[in-house]
């Protein structure tokens, strides 16, 4: 027998030693399409009831949006359903390349490549780019796919404690022998919502001759005053190396990403990067609908203004509730509760109260460090943040956190 | 706490805490299955004691083991400089 029994008895003791932990994964089933409002079947077996929907990443509202349901079905229509192919054989169309051509002139940069995810793009690219004598230098909160992409390259690594300027200068000079020296980071990063200082790392990179490096999946289509991104926001457009970034966020929310940048680097990547030449191209319908996703953005800026709005708002409503709110600028607005099990709780909480939210903890972020983390969208309406706010007040009073603060919260819940 | 283990404590509150974080560690804390110090952030703590203690550790015994605690990263450091051979 190819399975015997004291591996299926490892694996299953595995999954007991997950489930004790408190760390089992259990998948909440949506019944119709992505939006601010879902109906949810959860646990598995239970009748589907209404929720307001603040964990998707549907930031610009346009996962279900008419018009890129209309370019879907047209891309359907004119370019088939797949590919039956990587990019390089016979999976490139006419569409492929004019996204790409439309997706650098929107980042402001020189070419672009897609990937059939930004996971894939960032599993690839560092691989393709560097090598032992190259030193990748990476924020210490970076997103779980660099950390994998880096593993996976043979460059040096080294990490620079989150967004701590005058520690990246130390790694910078520390590594001034090495070949290459790339910073690396998340663009606006996606459990505290803050922004990179990128305005910084672009000046300190330029004083020691490195490259930026920045995932910007939870900007693209909204950061910055035309959606550009965090470098639009921080004033270094055309001046950040590589960029990578992902259609299945606010572009739309199907899937695809892609690696932008210097143009040399990119077709490094289009004759390198093993996930892009060992993976079937992105699908037509993907890509007609990403397009006209871009021209919805290019079009006007109201949603991504609408979505600022609401990210003010919502900021405003918990703090003035008395909730341990990270500050920061984004629609990832996460609200603090430092114990894992307070924080499974709140959600689990929330969702009975008709509002749907993740908790995270240990090792999605550092320990002590749990936290309810909630995504505006620019699909909310006011009705819907003050409906959710009412459901935060009323599970906020129901565990005694309202008015509290870091030490307080783990002085009574632990940490 | 010896001045070796007391460098290489004062080595970790700097490089791996951040300003408000209030864990406390020891020579004893468990520093990478404690989620202190991560695979890649091994890379500078392995520099600085071959720096500091002019030692090369090889790489098959940097492991995450041995970098567990300030204790164990002592005696590793012990180790290497115990076969080094002077020139």
């Amino acid at each position: 027998m190819a399975y015997p029994e004291p591996l299926k008895e490892r694996f299953r003791r595995g999954l007991e030693e997950i489930r004790a932990a408190g760390l089992y994964k259990q998948e909440r089933i949506l019944h119709g399409p992505q939006d601010v409002r879902v109906e949810v079947e959860f646990p598995a077996g239970e009748l589907p009831r209404p929720v307001i929907n603040l964990c998707a990443n549907n930031y610009l509202g346009l996962s279900s949006h008419p018009r890129v349901l209309a370019a879907a079905r047209a891309g359907l229509e004119a370019r088939g359903y797949g590919m039956s192919s990587v990019r390089f054989i016979c999976g490139t169309q006419d569409l492929h390349r004019r996204l790409e051509e439309r997706l650098t002139g929107f980042l402001g940069t020189e070419d672009t490549l897609l990937f059939p995810s930004c996971m894939d793009a960032n599993a690839g690219v560092f691989e393709a780019l560097f090598g032992e004598q190259d030193v990748l230098i990476a924020d210490r909160l970076v997103h779980a796919s660099i950390v994998d992409g880096m593993r996976l390259a043979k460059a040096q690594t080294d990490t620079y404690k989150h967004s701590d300027m005058g520690h990246l200068e130390e790694k910078l000079a520390e590594h001034l022998d090495k070949r290459a020296r790339v910073v690396v980071t998340d663009g606006v990063f996606s459990m505290d919502g803050d922004l990179a200082k990128l305005d910084e790392i672009v000046a300190l990179a330029e004083k020691y001759d490195a490259l930026v490096f920045v995932d910007d999946s939870h900007a693209t289509g909204f950061i910055g005053a035309r959606g550009r991104g965090t470098h639009e926001a921080k004033g270094v457009l055309g001046r950040v190396d590589l960029l990578t970034t992902t259609l299945g966020k606010a572009l739309g929310g199907a899937s695809g990403g892609c690696v932008s940048g210097r143009s040399e680097l990119v077709e490094t990547c289009r004759q390198r990067a093993r996930p892009y030449l060992f993976s079937n191209s992105v699908p037509p319908v993907i890509v007609a609908a990403a397009l006209e996703v871009l021209d919805l953005i290019e079009e006007s800026t109201a949603r991504r203004d609408r979505l600022e709005e609401n990210t003010r708002l919502w900021r405003r409503l918990l703090v003035e509730a008395g909730f341990d709110v990270k500050p920061g600028e984004s629609p990832i607005v996460p609200i603090m509760l430092y114990n894992a099990r307070l924080a499974q709780d709140f959600a689990r909480d929330l969702f009975e109260e008709g509002v749907f939210v993740v908790g995270f903890f240990f090792p999605v972020v550092p320990k002590g460090q749990a936290r309810i983390r909630t995504q505006v969208s620019a699909g909310h309406e006011r009705a819907h943040l003050e409906r959710a706010l009412e459901a935060f007040v009323a599970v906020g009073r129901r565990h005694g956190v309202l008015g509290l603060g870091k030490r307080e919260i783990v002085e009574r819940f632990g940490a | 706490m010896d001045d070796l283990e007391r460098a290489i404590l004062d080595y970790v509150r700097r490089e791996y805490l951040e300003e408000d974080d209030d864990r406390q560690v020891g020579l004893e804390t468990p520093l990478i299955t404690g989620g202190i110090v991560d695979s890649f952030s091994m890379v500078s703590l392995k520099r600085f004691l071959e720096r500091k203690n002019d030692i090369e550790i090889p790489d098959a015994e940097a492991t995450p083991a041995a970098f567990d605690s300030v204790r164990s990263i002592a005696a590793l450091v012990r180790r290497v400089a115990a076969r080094r051979v002077p020139v």
